[in-house]
């Protein structure tokens, strides 16, 4: 019988080790029936893109408090456009403010989630805009 | 006894009377919620009334006394806030040294008395801003520093030997601190008269901020270094600044805030005795905390009431400190970063002021308030006006400064210090019991027990148990537009082409000499802090000392527990 | 095949699709593998096993480490379970990994339990092959210890390691039996700590009951003490003693002709894995559909009628050369 899930990737790219709302997000993700794989701090986003492929996840979410996330997002969707694997959905959150969304959505983010976004809305996205692939 | 037993019976009467009362009015019209949801932001739930039997088993001389005396519930100084106001110190830094020195000559002139150093991501975790690590980071959220001529430019005109100056700074602390040391000298300051802070408390790193460079061991020999150091040679420097600022960010409660944060301090103070051999009197003075303000205004009152209790009595007790100034905790506060929202950013004005005023009403020595626009970026120099202002107000408007500790004494104060010092020993056994905080962390404890209590709160919030107001009660369709600032990505291929002329001019021989020293410091175990000080005079750079602990040490990865 | 040759040719998205469409239970997924089962047998596979907090990811994140030191490529199957309360899992070996990620030497895939009808051994054995016609010299596959499904896919490997650490209490016996009979090789991880030689000396004294035959031409699985992963240079050292000793038994295996008895292991697995996927499967997911199974379990709590009586009557009409 075929067994569907979503497999996601909670990734942090750059330096910053702000790291609660990625670990928030993977437990919420797991308790709403996803395959969740955490890459822990640090990544850049060649591991990061590196992973994702290897891990076949349907989408991958970027968190950075840092303020890098205009060069680190944008790269993360870069690199798996570069290896063939835009149809990975890619998804950011963290400090940004406004001004920058654009520039993401732009680079190939799909959507934006900031501080104040509920655990429920987040996965009810993932739910209405992800489908585990085939 | 806390109270005559004639009073205890009076008070059981009324009582009575008033549950009675209680049970009748509940009748009629139901409480607003239920039981359970009447607690803390730490979810410890709170009575509907406390009484004289919520603290009669206190002892009023063991457990409360007088300001300046043991247990120092009620504060170090007999004076209060009368001699001296806490110190204001704003956390800034951001873009270059020269960006920043110019917000720190603006903090000075608005009031400000004391500095606070952000450095960027790179500088942090010891990279260079030339490290492909380092792409998109430069000046992000704090100064970038590469090498002692950024810093000369960072405390142009700051007058050393009169303003300390806290750098928040862990894992390349000693490259930091290094600098400071070398430019006072160089402009001909003695150490013995500079003042200040660095941050240096790697613990919090491994449980919370993951701020990470090498293993808990060396890192901790790393920070009994610095204490060292500081004992002999800058007497007027707080080497560590145990922080449970961090912990309490990444989702700790009240009650593991201080519970972690002050066996971090039980596992530094251990350190240094077993490491260095230095007497407990020696250097646990310049010990120094940092804890958080949350917005739950009454349980963080009691946490740092508690704290200084907690901290005296394990240092007379448990360390055998002599010395008064051992038992005292000194502290800085910031207001909770967490607390604050994106929606509605005005209200964080509100927020940041109440936790302010907290932080004083606790005790607190020195203080940072949050700028409203921080939960969306960069805080704007209108908006570090309004948080430094807030300060100013509590201080001189309000006050909350005339006497000492005033929520001494009340029932739910006292009870609710009672029960957050009860909690935290049990904490502080437990780590004991897994042999000491580094075996705690190794096992992931302390990880773990935040990573719990963040994701409960969370769902709380979603469940509408605990309100946010703006995202989850009272939310408004409409943005508050608000001015941001912005780091110009330009920032980045300025300070890699200054640092690249740097090392074109400095002499190449001398900078691996140095480097190869503190190498072979590490090896033998010796204090590292001379070298780093004759390394970054040689213009060595934050990442080229890093590296050689790097090298030498291992390099520790976040083992990502969730 | 196009696939089949992407995947020879490497092909890291190939691969990884294929292995997800295999959990996923998808049936075409399946041919692909009919196309690669000839091509395979050429990787030595390594199954490590332990209890939860054991250390078995930085483990195997130091042993991909020194087989790349030896210009091995690696392959690493990561297991972890699935929550049986929301069907979620986070899958965080990974994470011990992460430096080797941009090294195309090495490829790691981390696997959920799922838990639903077995069928993960399979889905682990399938992998196994494809990332072996990848190319990978080494293929790593680690499980925790604890249940049937794992002690399955451990008997998918060439060598096994069992991993313990001291201090947990009454380690031996949290590990699930089966296990501790196909250990090739002990690990004590984290024997700084207190405990160490207490469970080697347990280690040792069940070694001792076992029957002298229970070694395989002598391979009495040796007991290598791994240094906190904290202190690099003790630690490294170890884990250059556990990979000689890996490359000891397969040497061990090959010299004394035991590998086939291996690769008839994973064969005898594999093949009833294979017999549950294409009839077990089928029939239970039949008789789902037609509502047949909720009739049954009726009748079974009216005591209508006995499960075997049933059984044979399914067979009965899906098996008819079957003699009942």
């Amino acid at each position: 019988m075929s067994d569907k899930k979503i497999r996601v990737m909670v990734a942090k790219p750059g330096l910053d080790g702000h790291d609660r709302g990625a670990r928030v997000l993977a437990r919420c993700f797991r308790d709403a029936g996803f395959e969740v794989i955490y890459t822990g701090c640090h990544q850049t986003p060649e591991q990061i893109a590196s992973a994702a492929i290897q891990e076949d996840v349907d989408v991958v979410g970027l968190s950075c408090l840092s303020g890098a996330h205009r060069y680190l997002f944008p790269a993360v969707a870069k690199l798996l456009k570069e290896q063939g694997a835009d149809d990975i959905t890619v998804v950011g959150g963290g400090i940004i403010p406004e001004q920058d969304f654009q520039l993401l959505y732009d680079a190939g983010l799909k959507a934006i989630f900031v501080p104040g976004a509920t655990l429920a809305s987040i996965v009810d996205w993932f739910n209405t805009n992800v489908q585990p692939r085939a | 006894m806390y109270f005559a037993a004639e009073v205890l019976a009076s008070s059981s009467t009324l009582k009575q009377k008033w549950e009675d009362e209680v049970r009748k009015s509940v009748a009629k019209v139901a409480d607003q919620k239920p039981e359970h949801l009447w607690s803390t932001v730490s979810d410890l739930k709170i009575k509907r009334l406390y009484g004289p039997d919520d603290i009669k088993d206190m002892d009023f001389e063991q457990d409360i006394s007088y300001p300046g005396q043991f247990p120092y519930l009620r504060g170090n100084q007999a004076t209060g806030y009368r001699g001296k106001y806490w110190t204001f110190r704003m956390f800034s830094g951001m873009g270059d040294a020269k960006t920043t020195n110019e917000r720190w000559h603006m903090l000075l002139k608005e009031g400000q008395t004391g500095l606070s150093t952000a450095f960027d991501f790179p500088t942090l975790m010891g990279y260079d801003t030339d490290s492909p690590k380092a792409r998109g980071e430069c000046g992000k959220c704090g100064v970038a520093i590469d090498t002692l001529e950024d810093f000369m430019q960072l405390v142009e005109g700051i007058p050393m030997d009169k303003v300390t100056t806290s750098m928040t700074i862990n894992p390349p602390a000693t490259a930091l601190w290094a600098m400071y040391c070398a430019a006072a000298e160089i402009r001909g300051i003695p150490l013995t008269k500079i003042g200040g802070t660095i941050q240096n408390d790697m613990l919090k790193e491994f449980i919370a901020q993951k701020t990470l460079m090498c293993p808990p061991d060396p890192s901790v020999k790393l920070i009994s270094d610095t204490v060292e150091f500081g004992t002999k040679f800058v007497p007027r420097w707080n080497t560590i600044s145990i922080s449970g600022y961090h912990i309490r960010e990444a989702g700790a409660t009240a009650v593991q805030e201080l519970a972690f944060t002050l066996r971090d301090g039980m596992e530094y103070v251990e350190d240094v005795i077993r490491r260095k051999g230095l007497d407990v009197d020696e250097f646990a003075p310049r010990l120094s905390f940092f804890f958080n303000s949350h917005i739950d205004f009454f349980e963080e009152i009691a946490k740092l009431r508690a704290a200084r209790r907690i901290w005296a009595t394990a240092m007379r007790d448990r360390y055998q400190a002599k010395d008064q100034r051992s038992w005292w905790m000194r502290f800085h506060t910031q207001t909770a970063g967490c607390s604050l929202t994106a929606q509605q950013p005005y209200n964080n004005v509100v927020r940041t002021a109440t936790e302010a005023l907290a932080a004083v009403l606790g005790g607190t020595q020195s203080l940072h308030t949050n700028s409203l626009d921080e939960v969306l970026c960069l805080p704007s120099d209108h908006a570090v006006q309004i948080a430094l202002r807030t300060q100013q107000i509590i201080a001189e408007e309000t006050g909350a400064a005339n006497t000492i500790d005033p929520l001494a004494g009340s029932y739910f104060v006292e009870a609710l210090t009672n029960e957050m010092e009860e909690k935290a020993w049990e904490y502080i056994h437990k780590i004991d019991e897994m042999g000491g905080m580094v075996a705690a962390i190794e096992k992931g404890f302390p990880q773990l027990e935040i990573s719990d209590a963040a994701y409960l709160y969370q769902r709380q919030v979603d469940a509408n148990e605990k309100i946010m107001i703006g995202v989850n009660k009272y939310v408004t369709a409409e943005a508050t537009p608000i001015p941001l600032i912005e780091i110009d990505d330009a920032v980045e291929t300025a300070q890699v082409a200054r640092l690249q002329a740097v090392k074109r001019k400095r002499d190449g021989k001398a900078v691996k000499k140095a480097l190869d020293d503190i190498k072979s410091a590490c090896k033998k175990g010796e204090n590292v802090m001379p070298y780093c000080i004759e390394a970054v005079k040689s213009l060595a750079s934050v990442q080229e000392i890093c590296d050689v602990y790097r090298e030498v040490y291992g390099e520790y990865r976040d083992p990502g527990l969730y | 095949m196009e696939r089949v040759k992407r995947i020879k040719a490497g092909d890291v998205r190939t691969a990884s699709r294929l292995i997800r469409n295999l959990e996923d239970g998808m049936i075409e997924a399946r041919s692909t593998i009919k196309h690669i089962f000839p091509l395979t047998g050429r990787a030595n596979v390594l199954g490590i096993t332990g209890s939860p907090g054991a250390g078995k990811s930085t483990l195997v994140d130091g042993l991909v480490e020194s087989f790349r030191k030896k210009e091995k490529t690696v392959g690493v199957l990561a297991v972890d379970p699935t929550s049986p309360f929301t069907g979620g899992a986070i899958l965080g070996d990974r994470i011990r990994m992460q430096r080797h990620a941009e090294d195309p030497g090495v490829f790691v895939r981390s696997l959920a339990t799922r838990g639903a009808l077995g069928g993960l051994a399979k889905a682990v054995g399938d992998a196994i092959h494809i990332l072996d016609v990848m190319g990978k010299d080494m293929i790593i596959v680690e499980t925790v210890g604890t249940g049937q499904q794992e002690v399955d896919i451990i008997n998918h490997s060439h060598t096994v390691i069992v991993v313990l650490i001291p201090g947990m209490g009454d380690e031996i016996q949290a590990i699930k039996a089966g296990i501790m009979e196909i250990a090739d090789i002990f690990v004590i991880n984290k024997a700084d700590r207190e405990g160490s030689s207490k469970l080697r000396r347990e280690i040792m004294a069940m070694l001792d009951m076992a029957p002298p035959t229970a070694f395989a031409a002598g391979w009495r699985p040796p007991i290598i003490r791994v240094e906190n992963a904290f202190e690099p240079e003790g630690f490294n050292k170890s884990l250059e003693e556990l990979s000689s000793t890996i490359e000891k038994h397969y040497q061990h295996l090959v010299k004394h002709d035991l590998i086939g008895s291996r690769i008839r292991r994973k064969a005898v697995m594999e093949l009833n894995e294979a017999i549950r996927t294409c009839i077990l499967e089928p029939v239970l997911n039949r008789l789902i559909a037609d509502g047949e199974t909720e009739t049954m379990i009726e009748k079974l709590i009216n005591k209508e009628t006995d499960p075997y009586t049933l059984a044979e009557d399914v067979a009965k009409r899906y098996l008819k050369d079957l003699n009942l």
